[in-house]
């Protein structure tokens, strides 16, 4: 078959909102994208156990120490599930870990904030993973297959994530005023972070057209944004807090919450290696990677022993 | 061996048994050195949550696949096989139980 009608199959099989499988032909725009988002997605799952996993040791009492370090077992699971994927398109899992920590790929901008408090591990729960769960679901449906059902198997398992957070902020409003202000503070620090995961805005998100062609993506930025603030709002009213945005406020005929702008200037500075965290995060990933060299290396000389030995 | 290159450790495709009177079902991926540590890491990736009750893990470089190229070819004949679906038999509305 010739180029164009390859092309031409591929398209029908998106037209009929069928997947696209390994072996298939793609175009290398596709290709790339896929990579791209899978990637970029894979990486901030691992980067993302950092900010939590600074809490583990000094969770207040044996079930959040259990709940946490499920929680956070869980984001290295998703980091796999996702690699996999991504190496289906013929990508190496020790590439895709160099382009990590050469900062070559990206990872989502909100693993880039500190968790400065023990509350900040609620606050990511009911926020970051509720906006993860927002972006994730409709991913379920994305055109490339291994990439679709790894994201079944995450959005099952992101549940727990977000209900363990906003069960732990529940539990410290219902404590002294001295917890109360600790949950308001960090749920002020976290709320901007937390909506710019959707990515820029639809009319400077240069990639979003062809990726909703393609069927990788599924909603526009904005439109997920949007749907993480109608979910959320009510839920701070039962949690008692407030949302740091003077701007938010019902919208009769839009039948939905209208919001302020996120600090886009801070968003691009966080996105281009100047946030709070950005150096720390990749040295620390950096540094666990060279310290597994052994590890890795060591088993792979064990197996290669073993099976000598066998053929003996 | 490619691997020995590269200082990388093989790939390995993870089948999954739901539960007993089910198949075994791909689920995913994942590296290992050898087929011991697979079963181990197939067991904390795929398995956290009672997803299964046994494993299969096989080198992917084993695993022969049929190419796209040839779907028409390999699966034609059961195309012009409908007599194999049990939609191709029509049985009376009063006929219960089948």
């Amino acid at each position: 078959m010739d180029e164009h009608s390859l092309l031409a199959s591929f398209e029908s099989t998106i037209g009929r909102h069928e997947r696209i499988e390994p072996r298939d032909w793609m175009p290398e725009g596709y290709r790339k994208t896929v990579v791209r988002q899978v990637a970029q997605h894979a990486h901030s799952e691992i980067i993302g156990m950092q900010p939590e996993g600074q809490w583990i040791g000094r969770a207040p009492s044996l079930r959040r120490k259990a709940i946490l370090l499920a929680k956070v077992q869980d984001e290295a699971g998703h980091g796999l599930y996702l690699y996999s994927a991504c190496e289906t398109l013929g990508v190496s899992r020790a590439e895709l870990t160099e382009m990590l920590i050469e900062g070559r790929q990206k990872y989502s901008s909100i693993f880039n904030y500190p968790a400065l408090s023990y509350a900040d591990v609620g606050t990511i729960g009911w926020l970051v993973d509720g906006a993860a769960i927002c972006n994730q679901v409709p991913l379920c449906r994305t055109s490339y297959g291994p990439y679709g059902r790894s994201m079944i198997r995450i959005c099952k398992e992101e549940s727990f994530h977000q209900r363990q957070g906003f069960e732990l902020l529940a539990t410290m409003m219902r404590g002294t005023d001295e917890q109360r202000a600790m949950v308001q503070e960090s749920v002020d620090r976290f709320w901007w972070p937390a909506l710019m995961m959707f990515g820029p805005p639809d009319d400077d998100s240069p990639n979003t057209a062809q990726s909703m062609a393609w069927g990788i993506k599924r909603n526009t930025n904005d439109d997920l944004r949007q749907r993480m603030v109608d979910m959320t709002v009510p839920q701070a009213a039962v949690l008692g807090v407030t949302l740091p945005d003077p701007d938010l406020k019902w919208n009769e005929e839009r039948q939905s919450y209208d919001f302020g702008a996120p600090d886009w200037d801070e968003f691009k500075a966080v996105i281009s290696g100047n946030g709070p965290c950005n150096t720390q995060r990749i040295a620390h990933r950096r540094r666990a990677h060279e310290d597994g060299a052994w590890v890795r290396e060591a088993a792979l000389a064990f197996a290669r022993r073993s099976n000598e030995e066998s053929h003996e | 061996m490619s691997e020995a290159v590269s200082g990388e450790w093989p790939l390995y495709e993870v089948f999954v048994r739901g539960k007993r009177g089910l198949n075994h079902v791909h689920v995913g991926s994942l590296h290992a050195a050898d087929d011991e540590m697979a079963i181990r890491h197939a067991r904390d990736v795929y398995t956290r949550r009672n997803e299964g009750v046994s494993i299969w893990v096989v080198r992917s470089s084993d695993v022969t696949a049929s190419s796209p190229d040839e779907k028409d070819p390999l699966f034609a004949p059961s195309g012009d096989k409908v007599y194999r679906h049990p939609t191709f038999y029509e049985i009376p509305d009063n006929v219960p139980h089948m």
